[in-house]
């Protein structure tokens, strides 16, 4: 057996995650030709790399079939229901930040707070015939979230890309989405609830929890976690 | 795997039972279109309910209760008054207690009867505690109708009564609004800001989206209209947290609120009307010294309840849900009419707890 290590299979993300192992003396990299989604590992014995996107390594956490993942916190909280009991956060890497925000046309002057949002769910469903349209790919999560803050009279419309274009697009009235600096928003005359953070997050680095690992494969782990400065 | 014979073999017994005292049986369907309960719950009813579907008839919820479908089965054929009863299984997403139950038996017995309201509310509460009476379960009755009347009766807009009425069921929005409306909480900067404003739309930059600059300007006219109301006063708060915080005996929660009434009259209609049920109750043989009266009772987890609600509870298992609930829900019927109402009241139980609590006898 081995220890087999979840890391994004590309992009910025991915080079960003090889450049923290490498810091801490684990070199990893990609085998072969660029297309291919096989890894290497050196500076340590045993442990294997299995590339994989960003939003299937909460799920192979949770399956038991990788140990460790690098991913993100909404991935994680939005994939996996009782996250906290499933995997065990080791570090923030320092990347890959963004924010889940709830955003709403720059035009609705009257509106900039949660409060506002839930007022003007109720007007417009009176005046259209149906509930207010919030596009997102992040539905547990925002959905949660306007549960707890009592937000009442919207519907949560399916939308993996490009979400933004939605509500120009007569597809939703609001949108709760990913963002890291806000511009791609003010692009599309977009402006952020001042009181609506859902969610703040960062590239992770996850264990798996309750795996059921022999002794020799539990001191690889501890090896590795040591060697990144993470064990505790 | 779960063993199905006892608890449905139970839940035969107490249809039967219900059947018996008169109600016709029904069988309602399993599959229920989401638009309608979407319609009703909104979309928080995604995280309690499995949804399916197929590209003819969109999506479709697994039963999450029996209630919505016992009300379309009533209207489109009922006659007046009618009583029915129902077993089978409901289900359930449980993302926050993974130990529950994601499907499991309920045995309802409901009741549409507009002739004597508190009247069918106390059957409905006999007929289902008398069925589970060997259990010796601790029964907790409340009523939403006051705390309704009470901000119906508030000396303020008709803005602010239906935006505290809408959130009735969600205790901190409506606790956050209510604290706006005493003036209590500070007014945000931005909506100052928007209220000094000469020309509000200045800065809105391109209209985009299907909510139209009439509609914001209609929101910010309403805005200005509550930044001229005065503020809810002092007085008037203190009385809907007296009402909030009634927790006592059936007999004494009764006393207590015709206190609270001589200075909220505007309650006193559903403080009376308490006063009957207390009566029909006892007429059915139920002892009100045993009955726990709780203002708030159901107020978070029984959203469609809009009067009398009421659960059947193990007192030493905390961890378990009401082995039995219910309450009257006649606006429920009447977004489902389309403007018909029908005054509804109805409980159910659950075999499968009834059993786990160790049975009836």
């Amino acid at each position: 057996m081995t220890i087999k290590i979840g890391v994004p299979s590309k992009g910025r993300l991915m080079e960003k995650t090889f450049d923290w192992f490498a810091e801490r003396g684990v070199a990893l990299s990609r085998a072969g030709s660029e297309r291919e989604y096989a890894g290497k590992v050196e500076g340590i014995e045993g442990v294997e790399l299995v590339l994989l996107s960003a939003g299937e390594i909460p799920r192979e956490l949770a399956a038991g079939r990788i140990h460790l993942g690098v991913t993100g916190q909404d991935l994680i909280r939005e994939k996996l229901s009782q996250w906290e009991q499933r995997v065990e956060e080791l570090a923030e890497l320092g990347f890959g930040q963004a924010d889940l925000i709830i955003a709403v046309p720059q035009a609705w002057v009257d509106v900039d707070t949660l409060e506002d949002l839930d007022a003007a769910a109720a007007a417009f469903r009176t005046e259209h015939g149906f509930r207010l349209r919030i596009a997102t790919k992040y539905h547990r999560l925002v959905r949660e979230y306007l549960k707890e803050h009592g937000v009442a009279d919207y519907q949560l419309v399916d939308s993996q890309g490009a979400t933004e274009g939605t509500i120009k697009n007569l597809n939703a009235e609001a949108v709760a989405d990913i963002t890291s600096s806000g511009e791609t928003l003010r692009a599309n005359h977009l402006k952020i609830l001042s009181d609506a953070l859902v969610l703040r997050s960062q590239a992770t680095l996850f264990k798996a929890r309750g795996l059921n690992l022999n002794d020799q494969d539990r001191a690889k782990r501890t090896e590795l976690l040591k060697k990144l400065g993470v064990w505790n | 795997m779960i063993d199905r014979s006892a608890p449905r073999k139970l839940a035969s017994d107490l249809r039967a039972r219900f059947e018996a005292l008169g109600a016709v049986p029904v069988e309602p369907p399993f599959l229920l279109s989401a638009d309608t309960l979407l319609d009703l719950y909104g979309e928080d009813i995604r995280g309690r309910a499995y949804v399916t579907s197929d590209p003819a008839r969109g999506e479709m919820f697994m039963r999450p209760d029996f209630t919505v479908p016992v009300v379309q089965m009533h209207m489109a054929q009922g006659a007046e008054p009618a009583r029915y009863t129902y077993s089978g299984e409901v289900f359930r997403r449980q993302e926050e207690h993974p130990d529950r139950a994601i499907e499991f038996l309920q045995v309802g017995y409901e009741v549409f009867d507009r002739a004597d309201p508190v009247g069918a509310e106390a059957e409905v509460f006999a007929r289902i505690a008398e069925a589970l009476a060997p259990m010796g379960l601790k029964a907790v009755i409340g009523d939403i109708g006051l705390l309704r009347a009470a901000i119906e009766g508030l000396d303020t807009t008709q803005r602010r009564k239906s935006a505290l009425l809408r959130h009735i069921w969600h205790p901190r929005r409506f606790r956050a609004l209510l604290d706006r409306f005493a003036g209590r909480a500070p007014v945000p900067a931005a909506r100052e800001a928007l209220l000094n404003a000469a020309d509000p739309m200045a800065n809105a930059g391109p209209m985009i989206g299907l909510r139209s600059a009439t509609e914001i300007e209609a929101r910010i006219a309403a805005l200005r209209e509550d930044a001229a109301t005065a503020p809810i006063s002092e007085g008037q708060l203190e009385l809907i947290e007296a009402l909030l915080e009634v927790r006592e005996t059936a007999p004494y929660a009764l006393e207590q609120l015709r206190d609270l009434a001589v200075d909220m009259p505007s309650i006193s209609k559903a403080v009376e009307r308490m006063a009957a049920r207390n009566a029909a109750l006892a007429d059915m043989g139920i002892d009100l010294e045993t009955l726990s009266f709780e203002a708030t009772y159901g107020r978070t987890s029984m959203e469609y309840y809009d009067g009398f609600v009421f659960g059947l509870i193990a007192e030493d298992r905390p961890d378990l849900p009401p082995v039995a609930s219910g309450g009257r829900y006649d606006a429920l019927t009447s977004k489902l009419g389309q403007g018909r109402e029908i005054p509804a009241v109805g409980g159910v139980i659950r075999p499968g707890l009834v059993l786990d609590l160790g049975g009836l006898s």
